[in-house]
């Protein structure tokens, strides 16, 4: 594994890395479709349309849309569902549940815009509580995509992983943090940053501003190890109850509301470990429109707030 | 229809009204009325049209069965029992503890069973991407869906026909169980459809009403040919029909009943059987 974080922008997109390694897939293997709920202009996909006949839009009804992809999977093909992630999650949680995970069926959904990278279309479109709706359905794999070499990855990968997978990313841009070409484990988290004091453990758009927070804690003497758990289940519990072991702090950062989220998941995994514990994460309250920049402020996720809450994880502890 | 094939498919849906009621029987409660109103569909559909093989029942090229009424799990079990797909004890152990037969239809627990259901309108989009998926791969099958007229309440069902016609999923054949009754009451109480012909025709589907409990119109209409549209077949049935006591119940969606009722019932339909034997 190799990191290349450095902080700035990668000048690439999320949403055109979705179509043109959709693209790929496709070509590679013919059981592949791609179904969308009125979204191919958002997913990257929308030149597609009409070329061949398994990119689908299924208009605006995505509970009918997991249901043909599970069905689809029934007969053997590989689906994939694009829609927006308050979409892909609470409007078609029972699809996705029984139709999906209970029938015993595989599909790929993706939900876009997770979090505040909702932005401007605002707090109806703003899931804090996709992840938590996943987390509690069985079997199911949960993604919380960082950077561009993880989501190329995991699209890859999914065709062939079993059950219900959910994949919330971004439709913009992002920091770099992996390398390119760089290959993923469902279940292992990668750690990014070694350290003694304290571990902060962050997915998603939370990773990079972990990173930024480490830095600057270092800066004042204390010693933070980062880990990007990315799937957030299954969890790699093993890994974290170690570095939890090894520092006896942990703070969590997630871009989701505290309750249900990577937060409960950690809390799950250290139960009963004696530790400091922290996180930054959105407070049980809906979401709301504005720039994301506006945003991440007035929901408490930068990377100011991570180093706040470490350090007072780390005097308490 | 020929009368031999007629009788046939006749003695079949009686069996598989006796095999539903001795099913139910065995755990003293169950969704009696919405499984013998099927029972006809099920007799001429596994008796005579579907194309399955109960000794290879995943073979790809099948026509496959959604009975998205998954509470009518017990008439799909006795059709598929007398089929031979397993054996016609085990329909005995309904709802037992570590059955594979529970109220509500699951492809995981039960031999040719199709799909899982039970929450309702989620097998018309499981169909349609059955179908569909059939198509793209070039499978010659058809995928047969069985629809309650209450569980229309669900506007996934609406969701899932527009897209059907849309995309021409002729591939696709859907059967609308008008048997009148829904849990709390008569459908046009609780939730008047208006008229499911007209609706599913409006929806750009070839639609057609026939007698649900005859199994000569349920063959016709079954068996009509349709290259461009979906068809949608309403079948006009009577919710416990078979079962004198069960048709008059109002509250005939779910009963619990003595084992001696039970045995009444079984009584009248052996006596039919016996008679159509003859």
């Amino acid at each position: 594994m190799k990191i290349v974080y450095n902080g700035q922008k990668d000048t690439r997109l999320f949403k055109d890395t979705i179509g043109a390694t959709i693209e790929k897939i496709m070509e590679s293997d013919d059981k592949v479709i791609w179904l969308d709920a009125d979204l191919m202009n958002c997913s990257g996909t929308a030149k597609q349309l009409g070329k061949s006949e398994r990119y689908i839009d299924c208009g605006i009804a995505e509970a009918n849309m997991v249901g043909i992809g599970c069905g689809m999977s029934a007969v053997g093909l590989k689906p994939y569902a694009h829609t927006f992630g308050p979409f892909a999650s609470r409007r078609c949680y029972d699809q996705v549940f029984l139709s999906g995970g209970y029938a015993g069926n595989a599909i790929t959904i993706i939900g876009t815009d997770p979090g505040i990278t909702a932005a401007f279309n605002g707090g109806t479109h703003m899931p804090f509580e996709d992840v938590a709706l996943y987390r509690a359905l069985p079997g199911a794999t949960i993604v919380d995509i960082t950077d561009i070499p993880m989501l190329e990855n995991i699209l890859w990968q999914a065709k062939d992983l079993p059950g219900v997978k959910y994949i919330r990313v971004p439709r913009k841009d992002s920091c770099q943090v992996y390398e390119d070409g760089m290959a993923f484990t469902v279940g292992k988290g990668n750690v990014l940053r070694d350290g003694e004091d304290v571990v902060i453990i962050a997915c998603g758009i939370m990773v990079h501003e972990a990173l930024q927070a480490a830095e600057k804690l270092a800066v004042e003497g204390i010693d933070a190890a980062v880990i990007d758990p990315f799937t957030i289940k299954p969890l790699d519990v093993e890994l974290i109850r170690r570095y939890v072991e090894k520092t006896g702090a942990v703070v969590v950062a997630e871009n989701h509301n505290r309750i249900g989220g990577l937060t409960s998941a950690v809390q799950d995994a250290v139960a009963g470990m004696a530790c400091g514990f922290g996180c930054v994460a959105v407070d049980d309250i809906f979401g709301e429109v504005g720039p994301q920049t506006y945003l991440r402020e007035r929901f408490d996720l930068t990377s100011d707030h991570i180093e706040r809450e470490t350090k007072r994880v780390v005097k308490k502890s | 229809m020929t009368p031999e094939l007629k009788k046939e498919l006749e003695l079949l849906a009686l069996k598989i009204r006796i095999g539903t009621v001795e099913c139910i029987k065995s755990r003293g409660f169950g969704h009696i009325g919405g499984s013998l109103s099927v029972a006809d569909a099920l007799a001429v559909l596994y008796g005579a049209v579907m194309n399955v093989d109960p000794k290879n029942p995943k073979k790809s090229d099948r026509d496959k069965l959604v009975c998205s009424k998954g509470h009518a799990g017990p008439a799909v079990y006795a059709a598929l029992a007398l089929k031979g797909y397993f054996s016609y004890e085990e329909l005995k152990t309904l709802n037992q503890p570590g059955t594979n037969y529970p109220s509500h239809c699951d492809c995981n627990k039960t031999i040719g069973v199709d799909m899982t259901t039970g929450s309702l309108g989620q097998g018309t989009s499981l169909a349609v991407g059955m179908a569909v998926g059939d198509k793209l791969q070039g499978i010659q099958a058809k995928t047969y869906l069985i629809v309650g007229d209450g569980e229309a309440n669900e506007g996934q069902v609406w969701e899932a026909a527009m897209f059907a016609s849309a995309k021409k999923v002729t591939n696709l054949v859907w059967l609308i169980d008008w048997n009148k009754k829904q849990l709390d009451g008569f459908v046009e109480d609780i939730l008047e459809p208006f008229d499911f012909e007209e609706k599913f025709r409006a929806f750009g589907f070839e639609a057609v009403t026939v007698d649900g409990n005859d199994v000569e119109q349920l063959y016709e209409a079954l068996t009509r040919s349709v290259t461009d549209k979906p068809l949608a077949i309403i079948l006009d049935t009577v919710k416990g029909k078979g079962v004198p006591e069960i048709e008059q119940a109002m509250g005939n969606h779910s009963m619990a009943v003595s084992a001696e009722v039970f045995d009444g019932w079984l009584d009248g339909l052996r006596q039919k059987l016996k008679a159509l034997e003859a």
